[in-house]
């Protein structure tokens, strides 16, 4: 029996009829149609499905779309504002903090919520709100630098 | 080198702001309009007989549309070694026998992922199990199993190389060793698993896109197993979420999934799912190792034998590769002047061992470099020392098999040892274990039997000066879309965001072998390079005609500015001239096609790149865990075309190389992976990760693009023998088989032990 799921995504409010056992992430990429959130193991230990819900990081191959009702959501593709790019994503771009990219758009998502939370945190920090997301091109270090640059202020928020 | 305009500066990947918003397009995200989704049913046993399978409850499931096995499909075998038909074993989808646990012997074709994965269970296949064998030291005894018709002990390949005389050398020796080791296996957990989406139309033809490392190959493959034509398959391949050397086979994701859609004249997509990713892909190739080493007094090592046994698996695959691989590599980075090297790839009932990254030299180098220290320990020689005595210098001929041209193993060498002395006296049960590596710029041997240039580009100049380059390479995540725009940039004199990238694409670009074996930069890098340089010709010939230059003038273009070499100042905007250029070529746009084909550079590679590395570890010696504190690599690899692509290799590079001799491993039981998920296949996290310094030695490498060769895949080479030297300095305890865990070197210390108390009585 589908039920009704209200959130908002990206700021978006989407109504969508979805089965109880239907995936947070199965609603983002096959229903809203926003591929940038990716899948590398659907048993919650890759990280590549990370999004905000409600400010939080979650991984949303762990969360029913129905337990997302009546939260918002964000994205990788929430992170720019218009064609301005977040600091975050701007600093990836400069310490080449990605390689294939497919875990790119998870790290993102940890990284910004970790942001949120605690704008100021220590290497030792950040590399703790990264250990959840699995990246197999990069070695992190380049993620950290790139988060570190954010934190000292290197990139300003785009208006 | 300064003089360079776009080569070594700091850019961002041309394909970066995809990746950072998530707009980037990867197999994973294709849909098309009709498309239905396939699995794939796969064998719970490692050894059996397939006696019968029964689809029809499975196709009367309301949403399934196809369900296909081994009698759909021509009966082929496949296989990358094309020239020795022996050796192309894998049918892919298995019609008679089964041999690994995970082979595949059904898919189905359904209207969603759930409904296909329900048929699944509806398909009934009768089995016949029959005994299996799993180390390749029980499948070469006589009485083992045969896994495949006709294979006498389950030797499926071996391999001889050899140089001077071995055995009068070893009786020069003051000194001789022999070890034995074991390397482990490894996963290459791309995060994009293999997938597909295959599409055959009613005229015939199929279009495929695909998470691949050469989409030549993915393409030749079908065409052999299909019985089409080359030019009637396209295969694309959009951003790839990581190869790892796992992705340049046809797979069956790939293979099921055309399969399927020729049935069905539908799209079929199929995604791999993590468990099959470990399961039923390929993986790195698990060595029994045998060595000798046989040095004078003063270091001078004179002599090497090394016998090698691998775990095949249920295939050939490239398995073959990495049994020569190691072989060669066995001898790097060192002039032994007398080698010997025995290597037998054995056939076993478990999941097929390939590529990876390294492709043999990670195991040869943890194994030697391993050894290296233990003789010069025994010979009260420091490590960096003995190295240095015997490593390999510019102009080097390995006797009969390879020219050395660029070599930076000395300055390396020295760098580290610097590293090492600033570091000073370390603190209780730290050690810095060092491992040098050399690795090679793309393989000149030619298995797969293409009748093509190993490497070919087009190159085309359009109205508005933008430059579109058309190139069958792969970028999987390495980087080489960027790396070969800013080559084609610099030739051409115009800035990187003029450059675009067609890449990978069968359909529009020409042909070339793809990524793997490191060959994207000094090959690809080199096409391009020619066809860039044959537009500019073009050009410089359209500009001294039209300027009414003095022909003892050279012309040369710079930063979009095409002028006299001599005469800076006097030149005119490249944009005009390609204007007019077009104009006067009667409208057509300025076009240069480049190839490149290793010849005459011995039988390995055109170029090697070498590099040394020490790691720092801190031990706890009640408990055997260690902690990776350090890891400092002094680094040669050519001109640096990409700086900031290098540092990414180099540290994604320590990921995976540590990863292998730290804590990754795939054990097993009768053939079955037991830790078939990210949660329980312990990888490096962020939490892991060592500090990282890179120490970059400027060489030039003749045969590469701009002095170009080989940077990232040969850094997977040294790691796990820096570890296993490190955590022998630290506390003194020399670790034999990968992974180099916390329980082994536990058990060891306890060992370490009671022998000293025993010695003590
Ligand atoms: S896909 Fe959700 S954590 Fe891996
Ligand atoms: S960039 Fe490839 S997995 Fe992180």
């Amino acid at each position: 029996m589908k039920k009704e799921l209200k959130f908002k995504v990206n700021g978006q409010p989407y109504e969508i009829f979805v089965k109880p056992k239907t995936l947070l992430v199965e609603v983002l990429r096959d229903l809203v149609g926003l591929t940038g959130t990716k899948r590398g193991c659907s048993s919650s230990s890759c990280g590549a499905c990370t999004v905000m819900l409600d400010g939080m990081a979650v991984k949303s191959c762990s969360v029913l779309a129905l337990q997302a009702n009546g939260t918002e959501v964000v994205t990788v593709e929430g992170l720019a504002k218009g064609n301005e790019l977040s600091p975050l994503q701007r600093a990836f771009l400069d310490h080449g903090s990605y390689q294939c990219g497919f875990c790119t758009p998870g790290m993102l998502m940890s990284s910004t919520a970790l942001l949120t939370e605690n704008p100021r945190p220590t290497k030792l920090e950040i590399k703790e709100g990264i250990d959840g997301n699995i990246c197999r091109c990069t070695g992190y270090n380049a993620i950290v630098r790139a988060v570190t640059a954010v934190v000292k202020g290197e990139y300003k928020e785009a208006k | 080198m300064s003089d360079y305009s776009v080569i070594g500066k700091r850019v961002h990947n041309i394909d970066g702001t995809e990746k950072v918003t998530g707009s980037g397009k990867y197999t994973f995200d294709v849909v098309l309009p009709n498309m239905l989704y396939g699995k794939i049913l796969r064998s719970p046993h490692p050894h059996a007989k397939i006696l019968k399978i029964d689809t029809r409850r499975a196709k009367r499931l309301v949403g399934v549309k196809a369900v296909v096995t081994g009698k759909d499909t021509l009966g082929r075998k496949q296989g990358i070694w094309r020239r020795f038909p022996e050796l192309c074993d894998e049918e892919i989808l298995c019609r008679a026998k089964v041999r690994y646990i995970g082979d595949a012997v059904a898919a189905v074709a359904a209207i969603d992922e759930d409904t296909a994965e329900e048929a699944l269970d509806l398909i009934d296949v009768e089995y016949e199990p029959l005994p299996a064998v799993f180390d390749p030291m029980d499948a070469i005894k006589e009485d083992a199993p045969q896994i495949h018709e006709g294979v006498e002990l389950n030797i499926n390949i071996n391999r001889h190389i050899e140089w001077g005389d071995v055995d009068e050398a070893f009786e020069k020796c003051d000194h001789i060793r022999e070890d034995k080791f074991k390397c482990s296996s490894q996963a290459h957990v791309c995060m994009e698993t293999h997938d597909a989406v295959a599409s055959f139309g009613h005229n015939g033809k199929l279009e495929v896109w695909t998470s691949s490392q050469s989409s030549y190959y993915i393409q030749r493959l079908y065409a052999d197993m299909l019985d089409m034509n080359e030019s009637d398959i396209r295969v694309t391949n959009r951003h790839t979420g990581g190869g790892f050397g796992s992705k340049f086979e046809l797979d069956s994701a790939q293979f099921c999934a055309a399969i399927l859609s020729q049935k069905l004249c539908q799209p079929v997509k199929i995604v791999l799912t993590r468990e099959e990713e470990f399961t039923a892909t390929k993986r790195r190739t698990p060595m029994y190792y045998f060595l000798k080493l046989g040095a004078k007094k003063d270091g001078t090592m004179l002599a090497k034998e090394v016998r090698v046994i691998t775990e095949g698996g249920a295939y050939t695959a490239m398995g073959a590769t990495a049994l020569y691989l190691t072989g060669f590599f066995s001898s790097f980075p060192y002039k032994y002047p007398n080698y010997r090297y025995d290597g037998y790839r054995v056939y076993t009932n478990t999941a097929t061992t390939s590529a990876m990254r390294g492709f043999g030299a990670p195991q040869s180098t943890f194994v030697g470099e391993s050894q290296i220290d233990m003789m010069a320990e025994d010979l009260g020689i420091d490590p960096v020392e003995i190295r240095r005595k015997n490593g390999m210098t510019p102009n080097y001929e390995v006797p009969g098999q390879a020219f050395i041209q660029s070599c930076g193993l000395h300055q390396c060498l020295d760098k580290i040892e610097e590293h090492i002395e600033k570091r000073g006296k370390l603190p209780p049960n730290h050690g810095i274990g060092v491992s040098a590596y050399g690795f090679m710029s793309g393989g000149i041997f030619n298995w797969f039997n293409t009748p093509y240039a190993f490497s070919a580009a087009v190159v085309r100049i359009n109205i508005d000066g933008k430059v579109d380059v058309y190139t069958g390479t792969c970028d999987m995540g390495q980087g080489s879309n960027t790396t070969l725009a800013m080559i084609c940039a610099e030739e051409l004199g115009v800035r990187l965001e003029d450059v675009r990238m067609f890449s990978g694409d069968t359909g529009i670009c020409p042909p070339d072998l793809g990524a793997w074996g490191s060959r994207q930069t000094l090959m690809g890098g080199n096409a391009v390079k020619m066809a860039a340089a044959e537009c500019k010709q073009q050009l410089i010939e359209f500009t001294a005609a039209k300027m009414g230059v003095n022909i003892v003038y050279d012309l040369d273009i710079k930063d979009r500015w095409v002028h006299l070499v001599d005469r800076p100042e006097r030149g005119v905007s490249y944009f005009d001239i390609v204007k007019e250029a077009i104009r006067g070529k009667d409208g057509v746009a300025i076009m240069g096609r480049g190839h490149y084909t290793p010849h005459r550079k011995g039988m390995i590679s055109p170029a090697y790149s070498f590099g040394v590395q020490a790691a720092e570890v801190e031990v706890d010696p009640e408990t055997g865990r260690y902690k990776l504190v350090n890891v400092t690599t002094a680094h040669e690899s050519g001109t640096v075309i990409n700086p900031v692509g290098i540092e990414g290799q180099l540290e994604g590079a320590i990921m995976m190389a540590g990863g292998y001799g730290f804590c990754e491993d795939q054990p097993m039981d009768e053939g079955k992976i037991l830790n078939p998920s990210i949660a329980d296949y312990k990888l490096i996290r962020s939490l892991d990760m060592p500090e990282t310094d890179i120490l970059e030695i400027d060489t030039y490498e003749p045969e590469g693009p701009f002095g170009a060769k080989e940077a990232g895949e040969g850094l997977t080479n040294p790691t796990a023998g820096a570890i296993g030297n490190a955590v022998y300095k630290a506390v003194g305890v020399r670790i034999y088989d990968l992974p180099i865990t916390p329980e082994k070197v536990f058990k060891a210390l306890k060992e370490k032990e009671k022998q000293q108390k025993k010695a003590k009585k």
